[in-house]
């Protein structure tokens, strides 16, 4: 038991093995941005991982290079226009809204709103209906309902 | 029964969209810099450390970019395709060695043979992220602006060549 517990503890260390979590930064501002910054891009070349946590080549370069930028002193969106500007917007997770990405903001709201629509149009009709106008099939799904009770 | 044509009408339209989504390579990403200028770059050359190569040397006329390594299985796959596009002189070819080691990468052109004018060494892979490198090998062909009108990802090949390469060799610069 007490192995096991050891074990699954362990699993846990596997990322931190993987990739250089050295400190960055002294200043406590700058890791914090640098922290959030490599949370925030994709590693192209294992596309469901973020660059913190991919220890692919491409990944520790790009981690390398966003050090280098801040130590620059380059803004968060500077940054994020250099990555933009080689590798599009995929290399964000959270893509900028603007004309081409604009239906992924929009869709889950459009979405939404079509969802919510269709039920409270559903709903206003039945409730307005008397039970014996009710589809067949809703009928006998409360006559099973009350039967089972 | 009219109930249900709705919902089985919009299921219907939205068949084809996966069907087409399927058919698509999700690792294959647009590069941003297609039919705009390429990046320029000056390295050190692979087979001479001392020298400096890189977009200087290819200016006014069609390139070929080959983004390569040694521990890259794609490149050793294209590479007996890239001796035979160097033999056919249709278009130099310029290689970026990209996150190698100079001796296995000297190693290799020495036994497999060396299609490219020159190689740029990429040690760091600083350059392969201008490019927007993200996976060897990656082939982009340049116009003599320097623009770029074509970029493939993965191996080459005869058929890929023929079909994606050739007609932009022919008629690119014209087009734009």
């Amino acid at each position: 038991m007490r192995r096991l517990f050891v074990f699954g503890l362990l699993l846990f260390a596997l990322p931190v093995a993987a990739i250089d979590t050295d400190k960055a930064f002294d200043d406590p501002v700058l890791q914090a941005r640098y922290e959030k910054l490599i949370e925030e891009v994709r590693c192209l070349k294992c596309q469901n991982q973020n660059i913190r946590d991919s220890n692919a080549f491409l990944a520790s370069d790009l981690r390398r290079e966003i050090r280098r930028m801040l130590a620059e002193g380059m803004s968060d969106d500077e940054i994020f226009d250099f990555l933009v500007a080689r590798y599009g917007e995929f290399a964000l997770y959270r893509p900028r809204m603007q004309g081409k990405t604009l239906v992924l903001w929009l869709a889950p709201l459009l979405l939404l709103v079509a969802g919510g629509g269709t039920l409270f149009v559903i709903l206003r009709r039945r409730m307005s209906m008397p039970i014996d106008d009710m589809p067949v099939d809703d009928k006998t799904l409360d006559n099973t309902v009350v039967g089972r009770d | 029964m009219t109930r249900y044509l709705v919902p089985i009408g919009l299921f219907a339209l939205l068949i084809p969209v996966f069907i087409i989504g399927l058919t698509r390579d999700p690792s294959e990403l647009p590069s941003p810099f297609l039919n705009n200028p390429a990046p320029a770059f000056a390295l050190p050359s692979l087979t001479e450390p001392e020298s400096e190569v890189g977009s200087a040397d290819y200016a006014g006329e069609f390139a070929l970019i080959n983004v390569w390594a040694t521990w890259c299985v794609g490149c050793r796959e294209e590479h007996a395709f890239l001796m035979e596009l160097s033999r056919g002189g249709a278009v130099p070819i310029y290689g970026i060695n990209w996150r190698d080691n100079r001796p296995d990468a000297l190693n290799w052109l020495e036994r497999l043979g060396d299609p490219y004018v020159f190689s740029a060494f990429d040690a760091d892979g600083r350059v392969g992220i201008d490019w927007g490198v993200y996976g060897a090998p990656e082939t982009f062909l340049l116009d003599p602006n320097g623009i770029v009108l074509h970029k493939h990802l993965g191996p080459l090949d005869h058929d890929i060549w023929q079909r994606d390469f050739v007609p932009l060799l022919s008629g690119g610069v014209a087009a734009r």
